[in-house]
């Protein structure tokens, strides 16, 4: 094989297939089958992080970008003068077999631009991973794009090879979805991923009565929103967000803020700023809504369309419910402790643990490793000491704010520097 | 009044769990435990010598097993540590699980539970990151070969990591730091001493003992590295924070940046 070509290939596609956030390699249990190649224990292995400081974990490449469709926010868009290129399916194989070995990677990841038809491209996708499990025994982690419009018989093959399938829904709206990819139907993007589900469903079922029934996309399947290209407010992602996660039980749901790619009237420009901050707070409610118990209508609402950017999400909340506050950190229920402000899901359960033993102080809180700057104006323990209670929330927020510091601290700070 | 013993081991495991067994049977006042690499004699103690007993340690392991689980795995990873004066910690948690009051693995308020499980934590990522880090370089005779520098002898953790992993390629995995390796034959794991002549890092210049298609993958793998930074968004601190610099010289990837 010419490596002088592959190089240049492996550039191009690799380049633009970064805009896809997903890199996750956990949440799939296969052993190394036969003294094969590879497995995927069900927690995901990081293997190295780009400068922006994303996880590297797959080989994350198109396999052509070559696109018959012209999405205004996509790098491969029909009408982007760039480079093309197509790989070559053993050249996809050979490639992850190569990295693979060297414990660069924990598997692939493998997109497209879509060449002639929907089922042509998916049926490419497919081959690559039939042949690295069946020719080449190989057990690490494969995650496929579903294409857009392709057809239930490959969906269903591909889920027999693939750990995780997913389809990019991009635009969380619709009428922003007709505006930026006139060309493409809401219904293209949600046929495959309903037939996955229901697969899924179906052979869990199954497998529970025959032992023997084969896996079917064992790590589910995620989405991915492109956050800040259209003017959507947070409500209408979130909202968009839990429909993902109940209605086609999503794993994940990624968001991503909006690098501009391309000038375009519809879109934000180039060079105007990625919405990180943003995009870190969607996160964050992502978070509370699948770990912490709380319910979207809570944080978002017609009251509050969008979150708050100077404090975190479950801040916003409590400022806002100060009459469940103070929580007695000795006797409150989990449900009541996952709801604190600067105290996570790991300290919930080291705080349910060490209180058999000993009614919890100040101290002890801090030990277990609570952000007390926040945390402290909305407990009590076993102290003498606590905080007054009887602050106004917007005081409250003040407070809290000048006594922490965050890493996007600049982007919404209104105060000058004095110095510098 | 009996004065307190400085037991002396011979550095393994076992020899370690021996001893506790003896401090048990013997109710002995233990002023400290040491590994006979580094021992020292203290002013009011007399110092024994502990020779490592199989079945003994096997006793040792199984009773604080029967105990808890969590348990013998903080145990086993904070002994790799290998921070100093540890096994002197080790010894006196143990005595807490099996003190009259038991004292729970889960109880995070107690000081000593809370650092022996905090040192297993912190092991238990150094084994991550190696699980992560390790880069296999194909030499002439096909075996895959790695150098890893870990902050703790983790080698035995990762072992079985990249046995269930590769099980149909020959590799090597060698620290440098602690002078001995894993060598896998497609059929088991031995433990190996090789009489290195030099560090096998990232080196940009090629050397002979690895095959030349190794260094067109390194290139491939620099490149794709390369081409999956978003520049709009780089953040080179969060950058470091994942990928600390001491691993730098093993990671192919940062062959420029050494």
């Amino acid at each position: 094989m010419s490596f002088e070509r592959i190089r240049e290939k492996l550039n191009i596609l690799a380049d633009a297939a970064k805009y896809d956030v997903s890199c996750s390699s956990s949440g799939s249990k296969r052993a190394n089958k036969n003294g094969g190649l590879g497995n995927s224990s069900g927690m995901g292995i990081c293997h190295s992080y780009t400068e922006d400081g994303r996880c590297i974990s797959l080989l994350k490449v198109l396999l052509t970008n070559y696109c018959i469709f012209d999405c205004a926010y996509c790098v491969t868009r029909k009408s982007n003068d760039i480079k093309r290129a197509a790989f070559k399916i053993q050249e996809v194989v050979d490639l992850t077999i190569s990295f693979y070995r060297r414990n660069y990677i924990e598997g692939l990841f493998l997109s497209s631009g879509i060449f002639k038809s929907p089922d042509y491209t998916m049926e490419r996708l497919v081959a690559v991973a039939r042949q690295l499990r069946l020719k080449e025994n190989f057990n690490g982690y494969i995650h496929l794009k579903s294409i857009p419009g392709a057809s239930d018989e490959l969906m269903y093959e591909a889920g027999l090879y693939a750990d995780r399938l997913s389809v990019n829904i991009e635009i969380p709206t619709i009428s922003g979805l007709q505006l930026l990819a006139p060309d493409k139907r809401h219904e293209d993007f949600t046929k495959p991923m309903l037939k996955v589900k229901n697969e899924i469903v179906r052979h869990r079922a199954e497998k529970k009565v025959i032992r023997s029934t084969p896996t079917y996309a064992p790590a589910g399947q995620s989405t991915q929103m492109i956050v800040g290209a259209t003017g959507e407010s947070d409500k209408d992602i979130m909202y968009a967000a839990t429909h993902y996660y109940s209605e086609y039980r999503m794993k994940r749901v990624y968001y991503s803020g909006y690098v501009p790619v391309a000038e375009d009237s519809r879109l934000p420009s180039i060079g105007s700023q990625v919405p990180m901050l943003r995009e870190n707070r969607l996160y964050q409610t992502d978070w509370l809504l699948r770990f912490y118990g709380f319910d979207v209508r809570e944080l978002l609402n017609k009251q509050h369309p969008n979150l708050d950017m100077e404090v975190d999400p479950k801040l916003g909340w409590a400022l806002r419910n100060l009459h469940h506050f103070p929580v007695d950190i000795n006797t409150a229920d989990k449900r009541l402790l996952a709801r604190v402000p600067g105290i996570g899901m790991q300290s919930v359960h080291r705080i349910l643990k060490a209180r058999q033993y000993r009614q919890l102080s100040w101290e002890h809180l801090k030990k277990i490793g609570i952000a007390l700057n926040r945390a402290q104006y909305f407990i009590v323990c076993n102290s003498r000491h606590w905080q007054r209670k009887d602050l106004e929330p917007e005081t409250l927020k003040g407070l809290i704010i000048k006594n922490s510091q965050g890493k996007f601290r600049q982007h919404y700070s209104s105060q000058l520097r004095l110095f510098n | 009044m009996e004065t307190a013993k400085i037991l002396i081991y011979d550095g393994s495991f076992n020899g370690f769990l021996t001893t506790v067994f003896k401090a048990f049977e013997e109710r002995l006042q233990i002023a400290d435990i040491q590994s006979n690499a580094i021992c020292q004699n203290g002013l009011f103690s007399e110092t024994e010598t502990v020779f490592t007993q199989m079945d003994k340690a096997k006793r040792v392991w199984n009773g604080i097993q029967a105990k808890s689980n969590v348990a013998i795995k903080n145990i086993y990873f904070s002994y790799l540590s290998g921070q100093r004066g540890i096994e002197l910690i080790l010894y006196r948690y143990i005595r807490k699980l099996f003190a009259k009051m038991p004292t729970s693995t889960s109880d995070f308020s107690d000081s000593l539970v809370l650092k022996i499980s905090q040192l297993a934590k912190s092991v238990g990522r150094e084994k991550h990151r190696m699980e992560a880090f390790v880069r296999f370089q194909l030499t002439q005779d096909g075996i895959y070969f790695a150098n890893i520098e870990p902050d703790f002898d983790v080698l035995p953790l990762i072992s079985k990591h990249f046995r269930s992993r590769y099980a149909d390629q020959e590799w090597i995995i060698y620290d440098v730091k602690r002078k001995y390796g894993l060598y896998y034959n497609l059929k088991s794991v031995e433990i190996i001493s090789l009489d290195l002549q030099e560090v096998y890092g990232n080196s940009i210049r090629k050397n002979d003992t690895f095959s030349g298609e190794e260094y067109a993958y390194q290139d491939l793998w620099n490149d794709y590295f390369k081409s999956t930074h978003i520049k709009s968004r780089i953040n080179r601190k969060l950058h470091t924070q994942h990928v600390p610099k001491r691993y730098w010289k093993y990671l192919s990837e940062k062959k420029q940046a050494v």
